[in-house]
């Protein structure tokens, strides 16, 4: 039923497209921020840049998981928007499509972003798009439950500590952690911390190491450290959970921090221990802005040039201010945590976060990240031991087109 | 001439609104499930032509037949309890009391409800941490985040919310009867069960027909409901193949509409078959 209807939609597309005008004057710009009224700082910078380019700017808004459709569609009709801004790990996606133009075409430069961010967004060598700034997954934590149970924030470097917090969060009669560990992506990019923090690689869902970080999720369940909704969480739902004060610690990403002053019980962030200490590699989110493929060069030259204006480091400023992101250039990241010093620990977190079609995966991806949300699921269900789960899952994923 | 160009005159406008809304979306989607799409070709153009290999694939899938038995439960026992329970409620509200009119149109809620705000409702409700069914039980049941339970939840959700259906036909369908023939009944000194089961019931059977059927392609292609309430987890233990059809297109980043168009296909299969036999016990009649 839902395909007849986009197949309509795709009709209707198309019998628009045929008015197109051969000199573009209107820019079409399309974000998944839908968050942001036409009145925003980001809806006005989105303007400048148009103004300064010459161009007036039609800017769009979508929820974050029907843009990629709506962009595949878009391009089928011919009708893509101008300039995209998407999340990350749907730009080799895109790239893969052939619906966007690799950015030494479009006339961006990267090179003032961290490469760590950039990774995102380069499949077989080229880059297609610049990272808006990024966010990434930490550990909250409510001080009050910490104080009562006698847990020092400051002492959980590694898995072994923070299993130790969560024993005596248990003992003091608090409920210790709270996480999403839904099947879908959400559930991935929730667990990757913890599967790249063991040392496992995307490349190998069966190691020891992959077994050991889907262990460590298990045994929180059995031992009563983490609650059974975790299976059904979605980042959401597990922030509210957290936000009633009954928890210690929650995984959830730098977006919440403006919630966070809402909860009325004190809270910091710790980063996400890795098993044997250090930080963990979290995966990166946020979007990049990318100029989609046009029939004419010139268009994508101005194109181009907005996409610069709305990533230059004094006018993205704004929009990850807003978004609470953390900048994707590291002289911009000192003036934020030079302003708000509490971006600190989320700053570092980026800095030793990795994208999750980087090493070349692309559009691999999708193929590994799937079996692996299963295999979590799977695993925290009781339904499969986690070695099984994930061995199940490698196959699958080796298997997939 | 004249009267047979103005009769087509006539018919030409739905005659162009099936084949725009329904012909050609048809057609796409059984394009779509006999090509190898990939990403690429979707935007391009030129996926191969593979005959059945996508439906192949979907067959072959371990969810499929989980997908199935998940589907056939989910609406054989949404479809039963419906019906039965809007059946009595239409009975019950057959005969006319003080504030009968108010009462009906409140059992009508769940039904006008946004799906988004009943789904979200029933997952708060059935959370297994702080749910209200939990606690009102005294139980510790993992109503969505179980494998035993996710279906039954989802199942009784949809039931809340078809009963309401189910009863507006029915009740209207009870309407119809006219009052002699109950009169005639009780005459002849038939019981309330004997006058049920040999007058209201019989009497009712071209309704319930109608009212099964149109349940039936309801139930079979929910989405919305399951998707909110447990994405069809967890580890697909309430995916229904209409849920399935979504997670292969729309479920991760990498769409695979071939896939995805096999399993609509298989639905509306299934429904046009439903309507068929429908057709046909309608002629017999």
């Amino acid at each position: 039923m839902r395909r007849a209807a986009l197949a309509l939609l795709a009709a209707g597309l198309a019998a628009c497209s045929s008015s197109t005008p051969a000199a573009r004057d209107t820019f079409a710009v399309w974000d998944p921020y839908p968050q942001f009224a036409a009145e925003s700082d980001w809806a006005k910078t989105i303007d400048k840049c148009g103004a300064e380019a010459g161009v007036k700017i039609q800017r769009q808004a979508f929820d974050t998981t029907d843009l990629t459709n709506k962009v595949l569609l878009a391009a089928q009709q011919r009708t893509a928007p101008q300039v995209l801004v998407v999340d990350n790990p749907v730009v080799s996606t895109l790239a893969e499509a052939g619906v966007l133009r690799p950015i030494s075409e479009a006339g961006l430069d990267v090179s003032a972003a961290a490469p760590n961010l950039v990774s995102a967004g380069t499949l077989n060598g080229q880059t297609y798009g610049t990272p808006i700034g990024a966010n990434t997954l930490a550990l909250y934590y409510n001080k009050t439950v910490l104080t009562a149970a006698g847990v020092d924030p400051a002492s959980i470097k590694d898995w072994a500590s923070l299993d130790a917090a969560l024993a005596k969060v248990k003992a003091a009669g608090k409920k210790g952690i709270t996480f999403s560990a839904i099947g879908t992506e959400e559930g991935t990019f929730q667990f990757l911390p913890w599967f790249w923090g063991s040392g496992a690689a995307l490349t190998d869902l069966a190691s020891t190491q992959a077994s050991g970080a889907l262990e460590l999720w298990k045994s929180w369940l059995d031992k009563g450290y983490a609650p059974n909704s975790v299976i059904g969480n979605t980042q959401t739902t597990s922030w509210q959970e957290f936000a009633t004060g009954d928890y210690a610690f929650a995984e959830n990403g730098t977006w919440q921090l403006q919630n966070a002053k809402k909860t009325g019980f004190e809270y910091g962030v710790i980063a996400i221990p890795g098993r044997t200490g250090g930080t963990a590699p979290a995966p990166t989110g946020g979007e990049f802005v990318t100029v989609p493929v046009q029939d004419d060069k010139a268009t994508e030259t101005t194109a181009g040039k907005i996409a610069t204006c709305l990533t230059s480091p004094d006018r993205v400023l704004a929009a990850d201010t807003a978004l609470t992101y953390v900048s994707a250039v590291p002289s911009v990241q000192q003036h934020q945590i030079a302003a708000m010093p509490e971006l600190k620990v989320w700053v570092d977190a980026v800095q030793n976060a990795k994208g999750r079609t980087g090493d070349n995966l692309g559009t691999r991806y999708p193929r590994i990240s799937q079996p692996l949300w299963g295999a979590v699921q799977a695993a925290l269900t009781g339904a499969k031991a986690p070695a099984d789960a994930l061995k199940e899952a490698q196959a699958a994923a080796a298997a997939a087109k | 001439m004249r009267p047979r160009l103005a009769a087509w005159a006539f018919a030409a406008p739905l005659v162009a609104y099936l084949l725009v809304c329904y012909a050609y979306p048809l057609y796409t989607n059984v394009n779509l499930s006999v090509r190898g799409y990939t990403v690429r070709t979707f935007v391009h153009g030129g996926a191969p032509f593979v005959g059945f290999e996508n439906y192949a694939a979907v067959l072959a899938d371990p969810t499929f037949q989980k997908a199935v038995v998940n589907t056939v439960l989910f609406t054989a026992v949404s479809l039963v309890f419906q019906y039965t329970i809007g059946f009595a409620l239409a009975v019950f509200f057959a005969r006319d009391f003080p504030l009968s009119a108010t009462l009906r149109a409140l059992f009508l809620v769940p039904w006008l409800l946004p799906l988004i705000v009943s789904a979200s409702t029933w997952a708060w409700l059935l959370n297994s941490e702080s749910g209200l069914i939990n606690a009102l039980l005294g139980t510790k049941i993992h109503w969505l985040t179980s494998p035993e339970w996710s279906l039954v939840s989802v199942t009784i959700a949809n039931i809340w919310i078809g009963v309401p259906f189910n009863l507006v036909v029915l009740y209207s369908g009870l309407r119809t009867i006219p009052p002699e023939v109950y009169e005639a009944s009780s005459l002849d000194g038939a019981s309330g069960w004997q006058t049920f089961r040999h007058v209201t019931f019989p009497m009712l059977r071209p309704v319930s027909a109608i009212t099964l059927l149109l349940g039936l392609v309801y139930t079979l292609k929910v989405f919305d409901l399951i998707w909110i309430m447990t994405r069809g987890g967890p580890s697909g233990s309430s995916t229904t193949l209409a849920t399935w059809s979504y997670e292969l297109g729309f479920g991760s980043m990498l769409p695979r509409f071939g896939p995805s168009a096999a399993v609509g296909n298989v639905l509306i299969l299934v429904s046009l078959v439903a309507g068929l036999l429908y057709i046909r016990a309608q002629e017999r009649a």
